[in-house]
Order: structure tokens, then C-alpha cells, then sequence
């Protein structure tokens, strides 16, 4: 789960980690008074969208005069922000976030996540700031520290002045990185998170360091026990129908191809997406019943691949363990009865009460087209999409 | 023989009174497992399908012998619940439960460090040895004894394959789920070196997805190490990278990460690589025979 950068900020300041005095603005007006309460001279202007990349999109702008203020957020809010990572439709740009400027004299980079290898928590940082970290680690893999934390002790103070004098920090830097560290390590901590950065970690003015900018994301199954970050999910930044699906306890991922495919199972559903892709067949979607597939579920799975209009055939593709075949051919016949579905569907039950579930969708009298096997599956979907093209 | 579950191994379920529990519990038993009791807190002294429920793991390792554990325990409450069996001296811990804070997973491992036990999960379908010990919640039906090691994370894809493998008439010596969460108890190197070790296991068949780096030291080990063949699939070859498929480990986060860039370098390491996951079966039959 994502939050905003305003978000990122306000949650790190709490913990100590300096950030700049800024605020977010819904609208022209607001953003104005926000400016004139912050003083000074010039004031950064940034869209408020999860997706990175704004500053090369037009999203983050150096203002000049309140007047600028007003008009690069006049541009931002309302409009659909174009980033590397939004796709061509862009993002819709509800609020900007209007902070003092500083002057910058050199960028770091500072990050967490929990490390697949070492299995912990790590800490990476890099004294080339500013730019994208999986470049640096491409280019230049030496420029990249990483540290990993022992959970029974937490991050250590030598380890932080360890990774600050590799940084090239020195003198009074030394300390006020490692205390920025050790704030972000317990926000990561305290607030179950999957990933946090801080980049660019300015040297600014006067020789202090500042979180210029910063993003968190947290584990979608530990937000039972954090209500505070839970709050923070803002949904107008997320699939709709990802949304809906997960409301009925269907993993579901937007795709751009054109066989819908419903299974049970995230591994056997990327597998059956690979057969589509072997088989020449562009996959629509990735979709994940889960265990427990009641009819209903079933029937709630169809209505959500049907609204991608690009969608021209359907192979269904479960393997019951937990499941049971006989409940998703009840599914699959209400689906039928309850929709009007007219692409083409092919349907591959095994497992557990197999023999209860052909049966069912053999007297309902609807055309599914039934297959043996994956391999079967995938040639006759692909087929299917041919004759009805 | 089989790795890390055999036809002796004394079976406690964790969590053992639920409908979940009770339900798997029952058909391991059906299947030839040998289920000692189980643990429910609070519900101590009591009996559950004829056996004996505890309070804690301690008592039921004191009073059955248990050196399995399945547990089958609400997610929040899972960590704890390994940590009990871990502390309690059992030698194969089990964890079913899907959905469990990686952050308690990274305690979890910090506390199992030096401890000899065999972590299997979390967010796993189980560990099966057919007919002799199936701890999880796999349809076992699909499941025979023979020859080939089958290790997976994902646990669909895992029966796809076995259902496959049975079709050709190719049977199991074990089949373990390590399951699809990013920090996990065991990982493909462990089950590897315990199938090389296994007198009865000819070949292995080892089923990846994207995320990490897993599949690709696997092969690396095996490479140095294992006399006997690995056929290899990765699942996600059309997976949109930075999307999390499912698993909260399968996510593409960098160029490595993806499904072809495994099954490439695995296949340079001397893997025999399916790219279509409707030919794992058909593919071991040719490189096994």
C-alpha cells in the first residue's frame, strides 16, 4: 500500500527526520495562502500522485513569485500528469504540495527494504543522490551501501556512522545522518513497511541535511494493526476494478490483452497466463479466486474481467484443492444465467470433486467449450478468439 | 525414504480445534499421517477427533512425542505460534496461514537462527510424502509414491505439475510447497540438498515464480553440488513488472527478477527449463527416462 509524498513527510517529521515546512493545497487559493504563511522567496510546487517520476512530467516546479505559485498549481490541479511510470493516460492530479526552497549543494540517497536474500531489513544508501537507485546500482554498484539489520538489536549507532562515512559524510554530518537513519529505521519499523526512501537527502544551505523528498509503502497484510497508515490509502489512485475485486476477495491486476482468465491460485493463474502467451494469446487480466470460491465469488470474478471491454474470450482454469469443483460450476451456470456474456468461454476443472463439476456445466446447456488439460486450455482459448474474430 | 516428513513422523496441529484445522486434519489422517493431537489454548484436556488437544506446544511434545507441527493459526497470530513449535523442540514446522506481516517473518527467522528445525511456509499448500505423512492442505488424491522430488512456491502450480507427473505415470518421494511470501523458512537450496541426500529420489522438479533470486542460486547449487537432474519452470513470464501477482513476493523489481531472465540463467546453469507450463510433466518424462 502506497501513500502520498505529503503523507511520507508529515509521518517522518513526527519521528524527527527534518523535512521542508510545507503544506498541501486543494486549489489556487489555498495554495497561495500556504506560500504566503511559508515566507520567503521561492517555493517548490509538487503534484500529488503515488507514481514517480513527476519532475519529468512537468509535476514538480521552482516558483519565483506567488503568482508562479498560482499558476503552476493552476496547471497541476485537475490536469492528468504524464510520468515514465503512469502509462500514456497519465494520473489525475487532485492536490499539490507547496514547500519552502532551498538551495541545494549535493543530493544522497537513502532507502530501506526488506532484503530477499539477507531476509532483514536493509538499509541502502548511495552518495549519488537524486537520480534513480537501480541505475546506480547498474552503473556503478560500488556507489551502493547496503547494511542489513539484525531484528533483536535494531540498527546500531555504529552501523549508521558506518554507512555515513562510506556516504562521505564528516565532522557534525556524521551525527545528523545517523540520527535520520535511526528516525526512518523506526518509522519502517513502527509502521510495518515494505519500503522507504528518502531521495534526494539534501546538504542544503547551511551545511544541514533535509528529506527533500520521500515515499513509503507498507505490507498490505499487516494494516490490521496499523489504523494510522490505513487511513492514509487514497483509492482514486488505484485500479477501480482492483478496488472492487479486492472488496469481494478476488486478486485482481489489469492486463492489456484480450483472454480474461479466472483461476484459482496465484501461481497456477501466472502460469496460465504464460500457457496464453506460449500459445500466442494475449492475456487480459490476472485473476486470483483464492480458496473458499463459493458461487458468488465465482460470479463476481465474471463481472469484473467482463468490464475490460477488450476481453474476447474467458478461460476459467481451477485446480480445487481447498476449492471445490462442483461450487464453481454452480458459479460458472449462475454467471451465465445472471450475465449476458457473449464471448466465448473455456473452462478446465481438476481436483477435488472433479467429478461433480463437469456434470453440471454439461446440463445447463450453455456453450462452454471444456478442456483436458492446461495445454488443452490455452490452444482452445486462443482457438476460440480466432473463430470469433 | 523421503525428505523432512516419513510415514514415522508424529504429527501436532496447531490451531487444531478450527474448521480449517479440523477438516485437513482428518484427511491427513485418511492419507496414512500420523496425528498425534494438537493445541488450542484454553482448550486443554479436552479431545478432538479421538485425540488429545493441549494448551501449549510444550505439553504436547512432553505428553505425544510430536516432531511435526501443522499450523494452522489465523495469520496475526502465526509468528507466535512458530515460535512456540520452535521453542519447543520440533523439528519441522509447517505454516499454512497466507497473509502473514513480513516483518514478523523477519523476527521469526532471527529467532529460528541456530535452532535445528525445518521451517516450511508460510502462504504454502504443505509438505506431502504420499501415503506415509501429509501435513497441509493439498488434494492428496493426486498425489502417488515414486521417484521425483517436486518442490514449488506456489501451491496450485504445484498440483498442475503432480497432476501432470501422474498422468505420465511418474509418482512423488516428497513434494513441498515453500511457499510465496518473500521471507520464508526454507528456501529452494534447503529442499535441493535434502533431495540429493535422499537414496529414493531420482530427480527433481523445482517450480519458481518472479521476485528474488532463489530459482537462479538453486541452480547455481545445484550446478556444484547435485548428481541427480532438475527440470525448472518460473512461473510470470507475462507478468507487468512493479505488480504484485498474487503472492507478495511474486513482484518484478528488477530486470533479474523477471521470469525469462530465471529460466535463461537457469538453463546456462545446466537446468532443464520448461517454458510452457503445460509440458512440466511431459518434459521430466523425457529428461527422467
Amino acid at each position: 500500500m502506497n501513500i502520498h509524498e505529503y503523507q511520507t513527510k508529515e509521518l517522518l517529521r513526527g519521528y524527527g527526520v527534518p523535512v521542508p515546512d510545507g503544506r498541501v493545497a486543494h486549489n489556487v487559493d489555498n495554495a497561495a495562502t500556504i506560500a504566503e504563511e511559508l515566507g520567503g522567496e521561492r517555493w517548490v510546487v509538487k503534484a500529488q500522485i503515488h507514481a514517480g517520476g513527476r519532475g519529468k512530467g512537468g509535476g514538480v516546479k521552482v516558483a519565483s513569485s506567488i503568482d508562479e505559485v498560482k499558476q503552476f498549481t493552476n496547471e497541476m490541479i485537475g490536469t492528468h500528469l504524464v510520468t515514465p511510470q503512469t502509462g500514456a493516460e497519465g494520473r489525475l492530479v487532485q492536490r499539490v504540495l507547496v514547500e519552502q526552497a532551498c538551495n541545494i549543494n549535493k543530493e544522497f540517497y537513502l532507502g530501506m527494504v526488506i532484503d530477499r536474500a539477507t531476509q532483514r531489513i536493509t538499509v541502502i544508501a548511495s552518495a549519488s543522490g537524486g537520480m534513480n537507485i537501480e541505475e546506480v546500482a547498474k552503473t556503478d554498484p560500488d556507489r551502493v551501501i547496503r547494511e542489513a539489520v539484525d531484528p533483536a538489536v535494531g540498527l546500531a549507532g555504529f552501523q549508521c556512522r558506518k554507512i555515513a562515512a562510506r556516504m562521505g559524510f564528516t565532522g557534525k554530518q556524521i551525527g545528523e545522518a545517523a540520527k535520520i537513519m535511526q528516525a526512518l529505521y523506526r518509522a519502517f519499523r513502527d509502521k510495518d513497511a515494505l519500503l522507504a526512501e528518502i531521495n534526494p537527502l539534501a546538504d542544503i544551505d547551511d551545511g544541514k541535511l533535509m528529506a527533500l523528498d520521500a515515499k513509503m509503502s507498507f505490507d498490505a497484510n499487516a494494516m490490521y494493526r496499523r489504523p494510522d497508515i490505513t487511513e492514509l490509502r487514497d483509492f482514486d489512485e488505484e485500479d477501480t476494478k482492483e478496488v472492487e475485486a479486492s472488496g469481494h476477495g478476488l486478486n485482481y491486476i489489469a492486463l492489456d490483452g484480450n483472454v480474461g482468465c479466472i483461476v484459482n491460485g496465484a501461481g497456477l493463474a501466472m502460469a496460465t497466463m504464460d500457457a496464453i502467451s506460449f500459445h500466442n494469446g494475449k492475456p487480459a487480466n490476472f485473476l486470483d479466486v483464492g480458496g473458499g470460491a463459493s458461487p458468488e465469488k465465482v460470479g463476481n470474478a465474471f463481472r469484473i474481467v467482463l468490464q475490460d471491454p477488450n476481453v474476447k474470450a474467458i478461460l476459467v482454469n481451477i485446480f480445487a484443492g481447498i476449492n471445490r469443483c462442483d461450487w464453481i460450476a454452480e458459479g460458472l451456470v449462475q454467471a451465465m444465467r445472471e450475465l449476458d456474456i457473449q464471448v466465448p468461454i473455456v473452462v478446465r476443472l481438476a481436483g477435488t470433486n472433479v467429478e461433480k463439476g463437469a456434470p453440471i456445466l454439461e446440463a445447463s446447456g450453455f456453450p462452454f467449450i471444456m478442456a483436458n488439460n492446461l495445454d488443452d486450455a490455452a490452444t482452445r482459448v486462443v482457438a476460440a478468439l480466432e473463430d470469433a474474430a | 525414504m523421503s525428505v523432512f516428513v516419513h510415514k514415522h513422523s508424529r504429527v501436532i496441529i496447531q490451531g487444531f480445534t478450527g474448521q480449517h484445522a479440523t477438516f485437513h486434519a482428518e484427511e491427513s489422517m485418511k492419507n496414512g499421517t500420523t496425528v498425534v493431537g494438537g493445541v488450542t489454548p484454553g482448550k486443554g484436556g479436552q479431545e478432538h477427533l479421538g485425540l488429545p488437544v493441549f494448551d501449549t506446544v510444550h505439553q504436547a511434545v512432553a505428553e505425544t512425542g510430536a516432531d511435526v507441527s501443522g499450523i494452522f493459526v489465523p495469520p496475526p497470530f502465526a509468528a507466535d505460534a512458530i515460535m512456540e513449535a520452535l521453542e519447543a523442540g520440533i523439528g519441522v514446522i509447517v505454516v499454512i496461514a497466507d497473509g502473514i506481516p513480513v516483518q514478523d517473518m523477519v523476527r521469526v527467522k532471527r529467532y529460528a537462527a541456530g535452532k535445528d528445525a525445518i521451517i516450511i511456509g508460510p502462504n504454502t499448500p504443505g509438505i506431502i510424502t504420499p501415503d506415509a505423512c501429509k501435513v497441509g492442505i493439498m488434494p492428496s488424491h493426486i498425489y502417488t509414491p515414486g521417484r521425483i522430488g517436486v518442490v514449488s512456491r506456489s501451491g496450485t502450480l504445484n498440483y498442475e505439475a503432480v497432476q501432470q507427473m501422474s498422468e505420465m505415470g511418474m509418482g512423488q518421494t516428497t513434494s513441498v510447497g515453500i511457499g510465496g511470501d518473500p521471507v520464508n523458512g526454507t528456501d529452494f537450496v534447503t529442499v535441493l540438498r535434502a533431495f540429493e541426500a535422499d537414496p529414493e529420489t531420482e530427480a527433481v522438479i523445482m517450480i519458481g515464480e518472479i521476485g528474488g533470486q532463489q530459482e537462479v542460486d538453486a541452480a547455481r547449487w545445484a550446478r556444484e553440488n547435485m548428481s541427480k537432474p532438475v527440470v525448472g519452470f518460473v512461473a510470470g513470464v507475462s507478468a507487468p513488472p512493479g505488480r504484485r501477482m498474487g503472492h507478495a513476493g511474486a513482484i518484478i523489481s528488477g530486470e533479474a527478477d523477471t521470469a525469462n531472465a530465471k529460466m535463461d540463467l537457469m538453463e546456462e546453469l545446466g537446468v532443464h527449463v520448461v517454458r510452457n507450463p503445460a509440458l512440466i510433466g511431459e518434459t521430466a518424462r523425457r529428461v527422467f527416462s
